[in-house]
């Protein structure tokens, strides 16, 4: 590599990666034409890295796990109980919540591509994107479950929920056990952003 | 909760994002079509080897919002090129440490 990073006597300005300087040839063009306002990317970008985040999530499971009213009205319509505690917004105009039981263990994919509850959990890590993900989740859940840690008992049947452009998915994992008497705030500390995509447990406290 | 994980690996994955948010929120496509069109791009990628969710997804989440918008008529492959050139001259030109510009006249 001809520009390395830690080079810092270099004579000019580090070379971004070549996809880089695609991206940047487009908001150059795109901010010429007025159809972006750079200004409006900045928040866009402040706001995935800084405020939005799988604290939300928990915050919606904590509350599902304290208060039956709650749950009833989150597994009924997800969308307007979780707008209702500010969480709404981009790619989370349908959202519906799926709940673990001893039963049933519930994953939540995108084999399309990446569709995520953004409001909810933020930004996918990369794994929720990737093609080993995407592809095997379907066909092996157990064998997936098994490389997160999650070993399920013979008796707990899977399901494997698609997420689309229109439907995000939240799963509520089982509450652990020990965690009575604790506060939402305590609570929500042991739900984990795999445990509400399904491909980990929420902790013990 | 574990400790966060940054949202995007590297700026640029983060700014093609967020153009692509904007671009959507400002009427230019809605969702369920970008969604479509990305993920046809990820399958064809996905043909001649497993793609891994960071450098490889947003390879294909560039080509498909170039794609996109040279569909729809609001850029030209030759003004992308150019551009990208343009910012190139312009890094490799800037004194390290400088706040880097397109050179006036860099137009399109």
């Amino acid at each position: 590599m001809p520009h390395d990073h830690s080079d810092h006597d270099h004579p000019h300005a580090l070379l971004p990666p070549e996809p880089a300087l695609r991206v940047k040839a487009l908001e150059t063009l795109l901010t010429r034409k007025g159809l972006i306002d750079p200004a409006a990317l900045d928040e866009i970008i402040d706001t995935y890295e800084n405020r939005i985040g799988p604290r939300n999530g928990a915050e919606v499971v904590a509350r599902a796990w304290s208060d039956p009213d709650f749950r009833a009205a989150l597994l009924e319509d997800a969308t307007a109980v979780v707008a209702e505690m500010g969480f709404f917004g981009r790619q989370g105009e349908h959202m519906v919540a799926v709940e673990n039981t001893d039963e049933l263990h519930n994953i939540v994919v995108c084999t399309l591509c990446s569709c995520y509850p953004w409001p909810l959990l933020g930004i996918p890590p990369g794994w929720y994107k990737s093609d080993a993900y995407r592809a095997r989740v379907v066909r092996e859940p157990r064998k997936v479950l098994a490389e997160f840690g999650v070993e399920l008992p013979e008796e707990t049947a899977v399901r494997v929920w698609d997420s689309t452009a229109e439907v995000r998915y939240l799963v509520i994992p089982q509450r652990p056990a020990g965690s009575e008497g604790l506060d939402v705030d305590a609570l929500s500390d042991l739900v984990t952003r795999d445990s509400m995509i399904g491909t980990g447990l929420a902790k013990a406290p | 909760m574990s400790a966060p994980e940054p949202a995007f690996e590297a700026p640029w994955h983060a700014q093609l994002f967020a153009l692509t948010v904007h671009l959507n929120e400002s009427g230019l496509f809605d969702w369920p079509f970008w969604a479509d069109r990305f993920g046809a791009t990820l399958a064809r990628h996905g043909l001649a080897r497993e793609l891994n969710g960071g450098e490889d997804y947003f390879n294909a989440w560039l080509e498909t919002l170039e794609t996109l918008l040279i569909d729809a008529g609001h850029a030209r492959p030759g003004d992308l090129r150019a551009l990208r050139d343009g910012w190139e001259t312009a890094y490799l030109s800037t004194p390290h440490g400088d706040p880097v510009h397109l050179k006036a006249g860099q137009s399109v």
